[in-house]
């Protein structure tokens, strides 16, 4: 099934335009529920009322406003808020160009692909040449009144675009403390190291399935049915022993695994 | 307290990680071999696109709340129920229970059965992004396996059921610090094929010697972070500052107990939580 595109634009290069297309990378297989009030099993809708009476507000009759300090608010009006609305625009336009490793994962939001829009040429050279100079592309663009900050990447023969979370989305390590505690000792990290060398391998994506989601629907379509599935109580076990014994023990178990492979 | 339950389901079905709650998101286990490491699970980002709030109109600070469709009546917690719709109208209700019941036993903790190394992850997967910090008394075993993957450089890769979706994520250290980022399944992503991109033409090498000239000319050895930063929030608050200074358009309300819209400190909640100190917080 061929996607639509959602938005079409021109990637600008220096004096180089690209026109471009853009479709979903994602295809969202979350099973879906609704809320339901619990007595009539119909799905409930959600209004805005007063916090301290819980009293309704019409729509109308809503206003936005930015809290400066607890209890004090400066009220925004329409005009307002559409002042601040970027510029339509059509351009996604490169800032800089970067090595992927620069970009850290937490950055990376969603994915599209970009395609060509008509003549493929300029498009598949783009990409071959990102990819010749290992390099990601820093950009900027506005889709739907919203500006956008993201990375362009060669994937294969195409075109990516992230979206990329702002700075002020990602909260960093580096401004956490280390944790506190007392640190291993040389002969548990060694151990550890031994185990984590026994488990190292490529990252292979076909190796990983969701099967719980199959699970619920499953049991959806059972319980649609009429049927009541049995289901086991949760237990949760908690065990403490020595990190000593437990390390030895899982580089035995690991060792003697590869073994019989 | 009966409607701050109310506010967590909504933001539990979306688990958009907000600010809001102070609590651990999740806690669980995190094992590899047979190590067992309890960790509490914290959002690792945090929404700042929207600081604004919906006011009445004095300026009185509003609530979303649910309410019954047929008694018009609003809903707390425990009078909503989760339903899949098999046909359309009808609804399957799924209680938090049964879905905690349905994960299978060894999906509740997440098992490090296989380290890689991060960078060979296509970016395509990477989804969210969630802080652990070591919990009751885990701190040893925590700071080994932060520890070790630190300086062999790895990822551990594991899936995990964690309040009713199961989850591929990829567990690595950052200043000693183990971050959490989930990653989409395979069947989540599309390939070019399904979106009917076209096939690769051969190129002009010209055309590609051009781009690659241009990549050169605009290349940095870094990220210039301030090219991440929000120019809209930015607008906004400048906005804001400069109606504060008229007096302009400004409310003020008596400040009641809230709930809702209280902007907890994840950085501090984060912070102690690593000192060991979470019960305070």
């Amino acid at each position: 099934m061929a996607a639509r595109a959602m938005w079409k634009g021109d990637l600008k290069l220096g004096s180089t335009k690209v026109p471009v297309k853009l479709y979903s990378a994602v295809s969202d297989q979350t099973v879906r529920f609704h809320i339901l009030d619990v007595k009539s099993k119909h799905r409930v809708k959600q209004h805005m009322v007063d916090a301290d009476s819980g009293k309704e507000v019409p729509n109308e009759e809503i206003q936005k406003g930015f809290e400066v300090e607890p209890g004090t608010f400066v009220v925004l009006d329409e005009n307002e808020l559409a002042s601040l609305e970027p510029e339509a625009s059509r351009e996604i336009k490169v800032e800089q160009f970067v090595p992927p490793k620069e970009i850290p994962p937490e950055y990376y939001d969603r994915p599209y692909y970009l395609g060509p829009d008509g003549d493929s040429g300029a498009y598949f050279a783009l990409a071959e040449a990102l990819k010749s100079r290992e390099k990601e592309a820093v950009v900027r663009w506005v889709m739907r009144k919203q500006p956008y900050v993201g990375a362009i990447r060669a994937d294969d023969d195409y075109l990516v675009l992230y979206t990329l979370r702002n700075r002020e989305e990602v909260l960093s390590a580096k401004d956490l403390p280390r944790p506190a505690g007392r640190a291993p000792d040389k002969k548990e990290l060694s151990m550890a190291k031994q185990l984590v060398e026994l488990l190292k391998g490529e990252f292979d994506p076909k190796d990983y399935k969701d099967e719980y989601r199959a699970r619920v629907m499953e049991f959806v379509e059972k319980k649609a049915k009429g049927h009541k599935p049995k289901l086991h109580l949760v237990k949760t076990k908690r065990k403490t022993t020595s990190l000593n014994s437990v390390l030895s023990k899982s580089i035995a178990a690991l060792k003697k695994q590869k073994k019989a492979a | 307290m009966a409607r701050k339950k109310a506010t967590r389901r909504r933001t539990s079905s979306d688990d958009d990680g907000n600010a809001r709650a102070p609590r651990p998101f999740w806690s669980g286990t995190l094992t590899f071999g047979l190590v067992s490491v309890p960790v509490d699970l914290y959002p690792g980002t945090r929404t700042n696109r929207a600081p604004l709030r919906m006011l009445g109109p004095k300026g009185e600070p509003l609530s979303r709340r649910y309410f019954s469709q047929k008694t018009n009546e609003d809903l707390e917690d425990d009078e909503m129920i989760r339903g899949y719709e098999i046909e359309k109208d009808k609804y399957v209700p799924v209680t938090d229970e049964e879905l905690e019941r349905l994960a299978p036993e060894s999906s509740r903790d997440i098992d490090l059965r296989r380290f890689v190394d991060l960078q060979s992850i296509p970016p395509l997967y990477f989804d969210r992004s969630y802080f652990l910090a070591p919990s009751e008394g885990s701190e040893k075993a925590y700071k080994l396996l932060a520890g070790t993957m630190e300086t062999e450089d790895l990822a551990g890769i594991a899936t995990f059921v964690m309040r009713g979706k199961e989850y591929l994520v990829a567990i690595f250290p950052e200043n000693g610090i183990l971050r959490a980022e989930t990653m989409r399944f395979p069947d989540q992503i599309r390939s070019p094929k399904q979106v009917d991109l076209p096939e690769k033409k051969k190129v002009s090498a010209a055309a590609v010697k051009k781009f690659e000239k241009i990549i050169s000319q605009h290349s940095d050895k870094h990220l210039s972070l301030k090219e991440l930063k929000d120019e809209r929030t930015e607008q906004l608050m400048k906005l804001v500052a400069k109606k504060r200074k008229q007096h302009k358009d400004i409310v003020e309300v008596e400040e009641p107990e809230r709930d809702e819209g209280k902007v907890v400190d994840l950085m501090e909640v984060l912070k102690k939580s690593l000192a060991g100190k979470r019960k305070a917080a």
